[in-house]
């Protein structure tokens, strides 16, 4: 049996892993994509002083300083349930079953799809799909691409095929539907855009300084959109159907008043080879509602997530969670709660000194400041509902303890 | 076709040399590069159809990429299902579309 076995080999995962094999742990690593890394893997962001920020490296990095302190790691291998036992926890893979006194939960987040007609035609993938190919495989998604769904990541990784050699033609709004809901409303989508001004200053600035408010700038906004890095993005302009038979030929676009409804005899259609839909980050929780744990629907985190405290302990012993599991961040927030989870573990399984103690302290306060310092932001009042969480979290085990 | 590759990147570098190998789809032979998954060698030889729909018989290829979706379902050397986005080709290998034979039905 291992100390620790940590479920995803993100930055939440590798981080977790070196805290915990720091402090003498024995800890295994699984992961079921091709390379340790996570979606670190495909990220490639600008820093406001210039700089680059290369996924790929940092992954490299950290997997390599995890193999230095004895941490084990096997990619390609998926888990796909798990049981609580006397001594910890049963972690059933695709490579056989696995015993663990901890487990921690760092599988990360997935992309919700929209559907969209047409949207299954070969050629059709997420925006995050694209990314892998071209950062990663280092193969293009296409030569010429429409992207639908306008949000932070869409508009970053737009900017990144661009890097690849990759022409994306222009970024638009998906066909109201059910699902698409406040993505195919060009208010809502302008309020959630002006949040991305650092991302592309001088542009966005334009727009977003000379309206005041989302619902004003929705209205005057240009109907064929403003460029960031030379690619349109319209809000206006809303995305009907992706056409062709074999494969993606196209996209039929219309235009769309400010509130979402579609202008008659606009419609037009767009030449492409590749499409990506951009419908936003969801925490991928599955394994923790298969283990029990309790959730909570918390929107600022990007959907229902396991119930957990700043220490990132779960309501079940010995399982816990880090990462976008836990709610949707950018990397570096996820590497820190990483650490934290690795240090409550050391404490938990009883190798942590005083000293160490204070570890997970500070590692706390530096989780919340680097969320508050984090270049991309998914959602607004993270920190609020996170606060709100970990009381909810407290409360129910101070029940547990009166009862 | 255009090259599909991406050789050179401003801030990524140039791609490293990586071995070449053989891989077969559907009994075509396809070229790869150590490294590669199965869909992203395929993609690269322009291959975007991976298998038909079991019942309605249209065209899928990959859509998340990183096995979240399994759209991009294909077997192996004859036997087992696998994702083709999470994996990696090996020399001589054996994929073939799920695509159902004419008049079978499931
Ligand atoms: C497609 C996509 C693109 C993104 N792009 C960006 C971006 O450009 N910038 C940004 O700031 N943030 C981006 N994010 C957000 C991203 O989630 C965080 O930046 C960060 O990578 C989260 O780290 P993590 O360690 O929590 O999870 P991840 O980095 O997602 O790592 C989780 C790992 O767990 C593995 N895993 C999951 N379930 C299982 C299982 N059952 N069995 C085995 N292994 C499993 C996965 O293979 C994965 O490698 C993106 C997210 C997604 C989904
Ligand atoms: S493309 Fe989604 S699982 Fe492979």
């Amino acid at each position: 049996m291992i100390d620790l076995l940590i479920v995803g080999a993100g930055p939440a995962g590798l981080r977790a892993a070196i805290a915990a094999a720091e402090n003498g742990l024995h800890v295994s690593i699984i992961d079921e994509f091709v390379k340790p890394g996570g979606r670190l893997l495909g990220q490639l962001h600008e820093e406001p002083d210039g700089s680059w920020v290369n996924g790929v490296e940092e992954a490299e990095r950290m997997y390599h300083r995890a193999i230095q302190l004895g941490v084990e790691i096997s990619t390609g291998v998926s888990v796909y349930d798990l049981a609580e036992t006397p001594a910890g926890w049963s972690i059933y893979t695709t490579d056989g079953v696995r015993e663990s006194r901890c487990l921690l939960l760092a599988t990360g987040a997935s992309e919700t799809p929209i559907p969209i007609p047409g949207w299954t035609l070969p050629g059709v993938m997420s925006i995050g799909a694209a990314q892998v190919m071209g950062n990663v495989h280092r193969v293009k998604p296409g030569h010429k691409g429409v992207v639908i769904g306008v949000n932070v990541l869409s508009v970053a990784i737009a900017r990144e095929m661009q890097l690849c050699g990759v022409t994306v033609d222009r970024i638009v709004l998906p066909a109201h539907n059910l699902i698409s809901a406040d993505a195919s409303n060009p208010e809502k989508m302008m309020e959630s855009l002006l949040r991305l001004s650092h991302l592309a200053p001088s542009s966005l600035m334009k727009i977003g300084g000379k309206f005041v408010s989302p619902k004003l700038a929705a209205r005057f906004y240009p109907r064929n959109g403003f460029k960031i890095w030379g690619i349109p993005i319209q809000l206006r302009k809303t995305a009907l159907e992706i056409i062709g038979e074999e494969q993606v030929r196209g996209v039929r676009i219309a235009a769309i008043s400010a509130t979402g409804s579609v202008i008659p005899g606009t419609e037009e259609i767009v030449d492409a080879d590749f499409v990506c839909i951009a419908g936003g980050l969801t925490p991928m929780a599955e394994l923790a509602a298969v283990a029990g744990c309790r959730f909570h629907y918390v929107p600022q985190l990007g959907g229902h997530v396991p119930l957990h405290n700043e220490r990132m302990q779960t309501t079940l012993k010995g399982l816990y969670v880090a990462g976008n599991i836990t709610g949707v961040e950018s990397a570096k927030v996820a590497g820190a709660q990483g650490r934290v989870a690795g240090l409550s573990i050391a404490d938990e399984l009883g190798v942590l000194s005083a000293a160490g103690k204070e570890k997970i302290k500070e590692a706390v306060d530096q989780t919340v400041h680097t969320r508050k310092h984090a270049l991309i932001q998914f959602n607004q009042g993270i920190e609020e509902a996170r606060h709100a969480l970990y009381t909810e979290f407290q409360q129910l085990t101070d029940k547990k303890i009166s009862v | 076709m255009k090259s599909m590759r991406v050789q050179e990147h401003p801030i990524l570098g140039n791609s490293e040399k990586k071995e070449a190998v053989t891989i077969y789809f559907d009994g075509k032979p396809y070229t790869a590069y150590t490294g590669d998954t199965v869909a992203s060698a395929l993609l690269a030889s322009g291959v975007r159809t991976l298998r038909k729909h079991e019942e309605t018989a249209s065209p899928r290829g990959i859509y998340c990429n990183i096995g979240h979706c399994f759209e991009c379902r294909v077997q192996l050397n004859g036997s087992e299902t696998v994702r083709a986005c999470l994996t990696t080709v090996a020399d001589g290998m054996y994929v073939t579309s799920l695509t159902l034979p004419k008049g079978a039905s499931i």
